[in-house]
């Protein structure tokens, strides 16, 4: 999910994860509807998403961080033993609180609080945001092993060839519609520029 | 005037004894009332710490319990110890369907708003005791408990009663603290205190967890409630007054921090216990005026910790 900022994107995120509710319209899981159902129970449903922001729990440990992110955990090749396995260097800050970590550990405990709960649909809200470039490929990296266990991963991401790179489908947003779909080796770059910066938008309806 | 309840220190100050001893047993007995506090207290930075609620009403519901523990002991011919067994449940059911039905719908509307609606059930609750139940003060039967005391030495005596509140708060805030750090329930309690839509986004049901912290909350004031009709007597408009000593331990001790609270509480309590031995009349006063002095230098408290 590509788009500028303010084209919805984190919107969309936190409409599917459950904290915003839809002015119209359903979200559907497997065609079953939940749109009214909370966010606590999404999770169990399999949705869980990394916000933008990464909104760790300051007054708890890094392994606390994780543990709660099991609260409804669903069954699944997830543990906690499986995530220091993916990031062996959070085993030895293990009972320190989070705040002292670099931003890029912030993510990377982020991402395993929401492994935690063996999700069927990862939500991956703005993950490179504010890391350096090093630190981000670092986490893109996990992404083919989360990809080959059978999870969905659902991308928000601002960096478009990043973005393009890693992802089997892409979208992008502008102005909460949807401007392109695609498998990122249809689409042109020209096609991609003019969607994301809503040149595509304006000639479709007319309006430019 | 609010006064602290009397029968809580006894001068065991014999004629002759030295004043060292008189002090030392002024100490003594402010730490043990200071129990009483922080056991009425910790509900209250319970509330605060986990949901940001300052529960105006909290005095009232625990001269509610008392009246309810009344009833008990009267009703079922029980002792006065064993109808906590009774109250404390029946307040955390209470806790937690005040907090689902009352103060969750005023915190989803403002903060504000749920010092209006905890000060309105503060005002509900004493008009209710006092129309149903008259203005009279009533106090608990606590039987050959109140006079009983152990003798320390020849100048020191220690009251059954003072001696089972105090340790029951030190049991109480330890096992809170117990709760919060050691177990996955009390996580989700602290997770959901630090930030509720990132709870709610790990599966935490963030207002249940309130509720549960509520709960637990409301049986701690139950069971301070019941400490409170042991030392003296209650009438329902008794709550408010009593309030203020719980805020004060709160303060004192630092917003939220429940190892603080106890500290706050026993601070408070020797502060009062202290002021009375210069002067009878002085010891609210300098409870006061040790509250003011941490108010004014150290405004977060002695021990200013977020609940971990």
């Amino acid at each position: 999910m590509i788009g500028a900022n303010g084209a919805g994107k984190s919107t969309l995120m936190r409409t599917i994860a459950g904290l915003h509710a839809p002015l119209a319209g359903t979200i559907r899981l497997d065609g079953q509807d939940i749109t009214r159902v909370p966010a606590h129970k999404r999770v169990a449903a399999g949705i869980v998403l990394v916000p933008e922001g990464r909104r760790l729990f300051a007054s708890l440990t890094l392994e606390e961080n994780l543990k709660v992110g099991a609260t409804r955990a669903r069954r699944g090749r997830w543990n906690l033993g499986r995530v220091y396995e993916l990031f062996p260097w959070m085993i030895e800050r293990r009972e320190r609180p989070t705040a002292f970590l670099s931003g890029g550990e912030q993510q990377a405990v982020a991402i395993g609080r929401a492994l935690m709960a063996n999700p069927r649909i990862l939500l991956l809200d703005e993950l490179s945001l504010g890391l350096a470039p090093v630190v981000v490929h670092r986490l893109y990296d996990i992404l083919p092993e989360l990809l080959a266990s059978g999870m969905t991963v659902l991308l928000v991401e601002q960096d478009v060839t990043q973005a393009l790179r890693v992802s089997d489908w892409a979208h992008c947003l502008l102005e909460g519609r949807i401007t392109l779909s695609g498998r990122p080796h249809d689409l042109a770059p020209a096609d991609v520029e003019a969607a994301y910066f809503g040149l595509a938008e304006k000639r479709a309806s007319g309006r430019g | 005037m609010s006064r602290p309840p009397t029968s809580a220190w006894r001068k065991s100050a014999l004629p002759g004894a030295g004043s060292g001893v008189i002090w030392v047993n002024a100490v003594v007995q402010g730490i043990l009332l200071g129990g009483l506090y922080a056991l009425f207290a910790c509900g209250l930075s319970l509330m605060f710490g986990v949901m940001r609620v300052v529960n105006l009403a909290h005095g009232d519901f625990a001269v509610l319990a008392a009246y309810l523990a009344l009833a008990v002991i009267t009703g079922l011919h029980i002792p006065v110890l064993w109808s906590a067994l009774v109250v404390a449940p029946l307040f955390a059911v209470v806790g937690y369907l005040v907090q689902r039905f009352i103060i969750q719908r005023s915190l989803d509307v403002s903060p504000l708003t749920t010092l209006l609606v905890t000060f309105g059930l503060s005002i509900v609750i004493q008009n209710a005791l006092l129309t149903t139940l008259s203005a009279n003060s009533q106090s608990l039967p606590s039987g050959s408990l109140a006079s009983a005391s152990v003798q320390v030495n020849g100048q020191l005596s220690i009251g059954y009663v003072s001696a089972i509140v105090f340790a029951t708060s030190v049991v109480v805030v330890g096992a809170l603290q117990l709760f919060l750090s050691r177990t996955g329930l009390g996580r989700q309690v602290r997770a959901a205190s630090d930030d509720q839509e990132a709870a709610s986004i790990v599966g935490v049901n963030v207002r249940h967890v309130y509720g549960i912290a509520a709960a637990i909350a409301f049986a701690t004031v139950a069971l301070a409630g019941i400490a409170f009709g042991m030392y003296s007597s209650f009438d329902p408009a008794a709550g408010p007054q009593r309030l203020i000593f719980a805020f004060e331990a709160v303060v004192i001790g630092g917003m939220g921090s429940l190892w603080g609270t106890l500290v706050g509480g026993i601070i408070l309590g020797v502060a009062q216990v202290l002021g009375a031995q210069v002067d009878a009349g002085f010891g609210v006063l300098a409870g006061h005026l040790v509250f003011l002095a941490v108010l004014a230098l150290r405004p977060s408290g002695l021990i200013p910790a977020r609940i971990t």
